[in-house]
């Protein structure tokens, strides 16, 4: 069978182009890899290259020929024993466009796995139906049997202590980050891991945030289960190359064979006076990311129970945590195995009269107002997020269900912030049960300054919940 | 290609301890088996690759195709020196490399036309396939970031304690990438047995070596971590089995890492879309018909008389029909179930 050479399209967007030059002539022998044509794109001259081996028949296709559409047959390529006449008895067959099995399907409505081409506007009748995302189930949390010893506990030693419990458990998990190991934690979170676990295990890294970042990925595609320590979240811009790229993007990439089952975790948002580059809350940033589940927990217990949840998920995790909570104490059950669901919200206080979200650092001027507001007469319910992503928006709305009111409270940049999605997901989900605009709280819009008295206006207060939560009651 | 060793220099020494020094070993002897391995691996890729473009040509493939052509000794030879369980990574030009790995042409071709029975079920497309039963740690799309992901793999090894080794594949361009030189330090502090293979093809994309790189030398890259380096002869198959055995047997014996600069050339452009403006074109002519990997090997086969001209040709219609097969398969397979969109984002 003489070969047809079809006009090639020589980038993503071609559809046509120009038969400037044709470099061999009928009779003359071909092989692969020889130049045959030049052709004009839009943006360059293109060379043609044979890939069959033969003798150029027919030419088809004049030089100086414009418009030439991409796939248009060009010139006819003869196999050994064959004629010219088999030539044009070809290019007739072909005239009439035939299709012969395995070649494209030129039908209407079959896209032939092509790009999409520029001139195809989406339009509504023609696109497909997009189906629906699916409904993630998530677990409620587990029950406290009652009589449970709960200890006082400091984020902090939650934190070590969900690590310590799932290193001791699964001799995959790892952890590896700058000062973890010798230094026992920049912030002390690892303190007495190197001690149990031994310098294989808990590895001291060079200050190389974008390198370590890629290393603990590919740990993680090889099958072991690293936690990589950010000493801040702030030094993972250097990283989120792989954290994006690498981590989240690699399960869907590979269509499900192999991820990268990593948290990685470290201080996030802004701690005291240490300025712009070292104060910026990372929770809208990674919650944008499909492939990454992102949690930010507030008590001791949820830092635990959700850290060893981490640990075990086989997902991508970001773990946001807060210096200034580190050093907070709250109850923490004493259980063999206390592990919580990631992508459910905790309701933190129950109320009817407005309702306030809020996740990590937030919580603790929400949980300060809300003790104003009960003077008042007040009586708020309080959701903590504790996961940003997937969000637990059936609580949200069941909540605002019920008190028809909703103010959110972050301390991140306010545009495009977590806040900002919750108020539009809440207007497209429950715009009927609203009975006052939602309020989202964020801090404010400049890099964090230096100096106390502007940094603290650069943060949300106790006073901005007030007044969001009066105006959202009309009590003011 | 220039195939004289140069001696990875072992100057420093503050602390007493020498760099080991390795020289380019001498190009490895095949046996007829092995010359028809090599033969029938590379025309393969070649082969492959020279279908890839026709298909692209025809819009059955989309987006970017990065083709291996002229490279093809590289992955052939680095193949011959592995062992079960070592793993491979590289950048996006990826196709022989997955090919080398035993991966099947229809599930590659298949994810490059974006259909259901690609490697990635559609989802990935030329840059991004990955085989966890082969060992292939991707195809990745961006310039360096398989470096330190490699070294990450090399890290599980010996995490395992395992006799594996990574091998960690990127370009000319890649290798002034920051990360390539942070993992370059980690790999070196904590001896990881990983192989840094550098395929010098001479271009990043469009800039030459000389253009974009202070030191043109990449077997020098590892020097400030204490890495050695040898420069080969990547158009010669049996100079990479032969550097290959010699970096495998480093990397399995604790001694860390090492790197291997891959001499080469990329006949085509650095995508479909590139009229390949930046070099001439007596530059790639002389390239094939004088450094060709695949005509070398056969030239040596018709010397030898371990083949025959006729065996040559039909070793060469087999692998016609393999690709052949693929290219069917990759546009007949329909595309991705409409339900697939939501699929592998979280497990």
């Amino acid at each position: 069978m003489p070969i047809e050479i079809l006009m090639p399209a020589l980038s993503p967007t071609m559809e046509e182009g120009n038969l400037a030059k044709w470099v061999k002539k009928e009779g003359d022998k071909v092989a692969p890899g020889d130049v045959i044509a030049e052709i004009e794109t839009d943006k360059a001259t293109m060379e043609v290259e044979a890939v069959d081996e033969g003798t150029l028949g027919k030419i088809l296709v004049a030089e100086g020929t414009e418009g030439v559409k991409v796939n248009t047959p060009i010139a006819v390529l003869l196999q050994e024993g064959e004629d010219a006449s088999a030539a044009s008895a070809a290019a007739k067959a072909e005239a009439p466009k035939e299709s012969k099995p395995g070649e494209p399907a030129q039908a209407e409505g079959s896209a032939g796995g092509k790009a999409r081409e520029a001139h195809e506007e989406p339009s509504a009748s023609k696109d497909a139906a997009v189906p629906a995302a699916p409904k993630l189930e998530i677990a409620a949390d587990p029950d406290i049997p009652a009589g449970t010893e709960m200890v006082p506990t400091t984020v902090r030693e939650a934190l070590r202590d969900a690590m310590a419990e799932e290193m001791r458990r699964d001799e995959d998990v790892f952890i590896m980050g700058e000062e973890v190991a010798e230094y026992q934690g920049a912030y002390k979170i690892t303190q007495g891991l190197l001690q149990e676990f031994g310098a294989r295990r808990v590895v001291d890294t060079p200050i190389t945030e974008h390198g370590f970042a890629g290393v603990g990925v590919g740990a993680a595609m090889a099958g072991l289960k690293p936690i990589v320590e950010f000493m801040t979240f702030n030094f993972a811009m250097q990283a989120i190359d792989h954290i994006v790229n690498s981590a989240a993007k690699t399960l869907y990439m590979a269509g499900g064979q192999m991820g990268a089952p990593i948290v990685f975790r470290g201080p996030n948002g802004a701690a005291a006076r240490v300025a712009a580059q070292h104060s910026q809350c990372y929770a809208a940033w990674y919650g944008h990311i499909p492939g990454l589940k992102v949690v930010m927990p507030y008590t001791a217990a949820d830092a635990k129970g959700l850290l060893k949840a981490a640990i075990r998920d086989p997902n991508p995790i970001i773990f946001l945590e807060n210096e200034i909570l580190y050093g907070q104490t709250f109850d923490v059950p004493k259980m063999d195995d206390f592990v919580l669901p990631i992508g459910k919200a905790r309701i933190h206080k129950k109320g009817k009269d407005a309702t306030i979200v809020s996740f990590g650092i937030g919580m603790t001027y929400v949980v300060k107002a809300e003790q104003e507001l009960r003077g008042m007469g007040l009586d708020v319910e309080i959701i903590d997020l504790r996961t940003i992503r997937p969000l637990d928006f059936d609580t949200v709305i069941e909540s605002v269900k019920k008190t028809n009111r909703l103010v959110v409270v972050e301390e991140g940049f306010p545009q495009s912030s977590v806040g900002d999605h919750i108020a539009s997901q809440v207007m497209q989900r429950a715009f009927d049960h609203l009975d006052a605009p939602v309020i989202t709280i964020a801090g404010k819009d400049v890099p964090m300054p230096y100096a106390a008295n502007l940094e603290k206006l650069a943060l949300p207060n106790v006073g901005e919940v007030v007044e969001a939560v009066k105006a959202v009651t009309y009590r003011s | 290609m220039a195939t004289a060793a140069r001696k990875t220099s072992a100057k420093s020494k503050a602390d007493g301890k020498a760099q080991p020094t390795l020289k380019t070993p001498p190009p490895a002897k095949f046996s007829k088996e092995e010359e028809l391995k090599a033969y029938r691996d590379m025309l393969l890729i070649r082969r492959f690759e020279e279908k890839a473009g026709q298909l692209y040509g025809m819009g059955f493939i989309g987006g970017f195709c990065h083709l291996y052509i002229g490279q093809e000794a590289v992955v052939t030879g680095m193949q011959m020196a592995l062992i079960e369980g070592d793993q491979m990574i590289t950048a996006y030009r990826d196709h022989g490399h997955m090919l080398a790995m035993d991966m099947s042409p229809r599930g590659v071709m298949a994810e490059l036309t974006g259909r259901r029975g690609g490697y990635s079920k559609g989802k990935g497309g030329s840059m991004h396939m990955f085989s966890k039963e082969k060992n292939f740690y991707g195809g990745h799309g961006i310039v360096g970031a398989q470096v330190s992901l490699g070294t990450g793999l090399a890290f599980a090894n010996r995490y395992r304690g395992n006799d594996n080794v990574s091998l960690t594949y990127f370009g000319d361009g890649a290798a002034n990438q920051g990360q390539v030189y942070e993992s370059f330090n980690m790999a070196s502090l904590w001896k990881l047995p990983v192989i840094y293979i550098i395929e010098n093809n001479r271009y990043a994309m469009g800039t030459s070596v000389s253009r974009s790189s202070a030191e043109t030398d990449f077997s020098q890259r590892g020097l400030s971590f204490r890495i050695p380096g040898i420069q080969v002869d990547g158009m010669d198959v049996r100079a990479v089995k032969a550097a290959g055995d010699m970096a495998v047997a480093h990397c399995r014996a604790g001694n860390g890492p090492i790197i291997l600069e891959m001499q080469t050339y990329r006949y085509r452009g650095h995508s479909m879309s590139d009229p390949a403006k930046y070099r001439s074109k007596d530059e790639v002519q002389k390239m094939r018909s004088e450094h060709d990997p695949i005509e070398q090997v056969k030239a040596r086969l018709l010397e030898a008389k371990w083949a025959t001209e006729d065996e040559l040709k039909a070793l060469d219609k087999e692998v016609r029909d393999i690709v052949a097969d693929a290219a069917d398969f990759a546009q007949t397979d329909p595309e991705p179930d409409p339900s697939e969109l939501y699929t592998d984002i979280l497990l």
